[in-house]
């Protein structure tokens, strides 16, 4: 009898918790919201997040490096008709992709042409950190952000441009040692400033900060004369010194033109090059001639 | 052994928060992914009781919130992890769950911890999303919750019994 009703107790104990507890991490979670929501930049959040990103990410590294091999498994059930199409989808693809870089390549070298006008130095090559996509933010979290396997000790710091070779994937907004977080160009807090290949005129690219199949950006052009075409290829206008944007990556291409009477200024919808959803090998722009402990793919080591 | 206890829970929620970012994303449907945590807090809530799991659910969040690659604002998570362990924990029976009780706890709970999160991103002005998209993500979370419940539970439930106090032994 003594047992039972000690046992009760017990369950009761552990049944029914003082509110205090519950209240308690209440407060707590909502003193870490205001902390967090009033520091901006230099949250008082950001050591703590420094610190989970050096334990969490070599754990993300092995993880992400155990799992790469089988996430290939899928591809090796191709029936022969499969890849038949894919090979003529690829073809046709390809085409496309080297009419893009043609174009690109031909503003490329006119924005090269007026930065030599302007700037004393200028310096048209770029040199890229390689680095694999270890961790990806869920959709749940509404923030579009993933993880790379390269940071501080790779020469990586806050605000340098990550790239892939399909085009812009976005810019690095926290480092660690060994990891880096990235915000892609689809999150609904970024900002780009773009250009259209055709007329050079310039603009914004907002996310919509949603991954569909087809990720869109919204890119909002400064001249409301111009009128953007579909098909426009939109690159990167760059920033000064190439923070956090170099000038000239591909984002994207103009699929429809919004007109509204309400809004000053005409709205293009973009699909970017980039498919966020099968994000791996990315390369992250750093100054030519920066030291890193892998190995760097220098700018114009072809030419040389 | 409070504190192997305490560790080892931990460690299961940071397995989980590590799954949730390395390996599902491989299965992601738009991005969205299982939430391993809140399917661990649960069955901590089921077995243990609102107390335990509200600890556990304001420990996970706050890994969710600051592993990388998080960018909103941190508590957000803990927040309705907090929520979800102490409603969950609250909606126990005496009785061992029966699997269709099981599965309920699960949708509503993941149900409700995507609402407040998402809830909590709309007052902090956090991320700007229409309320359409974040149902249509809610519910797309739920379904891969539930789905994915079978496969967690039951291991998770059967360690946090083997985890608890011996007052329950006799």
């Amino acid at each position: 009898m003594e047992q039972r009703w000690k046992g009760s107790d017990g369950r009761e104990k552990g049944n029914r918790p003082s509110g205090s507890v519950v209240v308690a991490l209440l407060l707590a979670c909502a003193t870490l919201i205001t902390l967090d929501a009033h520091g901006g930049q230099d949250s008082p959040i950001e050591p703590a997040r420094r610190v989970a990103g050096e334990a969490f990410g070599p754990v993300e590294t092995f993880t992400a490096g155990v799992v790469r091999p089988f996430a290939a498994v899928p591809d090796y059930f191709g029936t022969r008709k499969d890849l038949r199409e894919q090979v003529s989808e690829l073809e046709a693809e390809n085409a496309e992709l080297r009419r893009t870089v043609e174009t690109s390549g031909l503003d490329r070298n006119r924005l090269a042409e007026y930065d030599g006008l302007t700037r004393a130095a200028a310096d048209t090559g770029y040199d890229l950190v390689p680095a694999h996509v270890i961790a990806v933010g869920s959709g749940q979290s509404f923030s579009h952000t993933v993880t790379i396997d390269a940071g501080t000790d790779s020469g990586l710091h806050a605000d340098m441009t990550v790239l892939s070779n399909d085009g812009l994937v976005g810019r690095v907004i926290r480092v660690t040692r060994t990891t880096a977080t990235v915000l892609l160009i689809v999150d609904a807090d970024s900002v780009v400033g773009g250009r259209l290949a055709s007329s050079m005129e310039i603009g914004f690219l907002g996310g919509r900060g949603i991954i569909d199949s087809t990720g869109r950006l919204d890119l909002d052009l400064m001249d409301d004369s111009v009128v953007a075409n579909a098909g426009d290829v939109v690159t990167t206008w760059g920033s000064k010194d190439g923070t956090p944007y170099v000038a000239g990556v591909p984002i994207g291409r103009v699929v429809s033109v919004i007109n509204s009477p309400r809004e000053t200024s005409r709205r293009a919808v973009i699909e970017p090059f980039v498919d966020f959803t099968a994000l791996d090998l990315v390369g992250v722009v750093v100054p030519t001639g920066s030291s890193s402990d892998r190995d760097v793919v220098r700018a114009g080591q072809g030419e040389d | 052994m409070t504190l192997l206890r305490g560790l080892v829970a931990l460690a299961v929620v940071a397995f989980a928060t590590v799954l949730q970012v390395s390996l599902f994303p491989h299965f992601a449907w738009d991005g969205i992914v299982p939430n391993l945590a809140l399917l661990v807090v649960v069955g901590a809530a089921l077995v243990r009781g609102p107390q335990f799991a509200a600890t556990l659910g304001f420990v996970a969040g706050v890994l969710i919130d600051l592993a990388p690659p998080a960018d909103h604002i941190a508590g957000r998570w803990a927040l309705a992890l907090v929520i979800v362990g102490y409603l969950a924990g609250r909606a126990r029976q005496d009785i061992r769950p029966t699997a269709v009780v099981t599965v309920l706890t699960v949708a509503a709970a993941s149900f409700v911890g995507s609402s407040i999160f998402a809830l909590s991103g709309l007052l902090l002005r956090d991320p700007v999303v229409g309320v359409s998209d974040m149902l249509e993500v809610i519910l797309v979370a739920v379904v891969w919750d539930v789905l994915l419940t079978p496969f967690v539970l039951p291991p998770v439930m059967l360690l946090f019994r083997r985890l608890e106090p011996a007052q329950v032994a006799y």
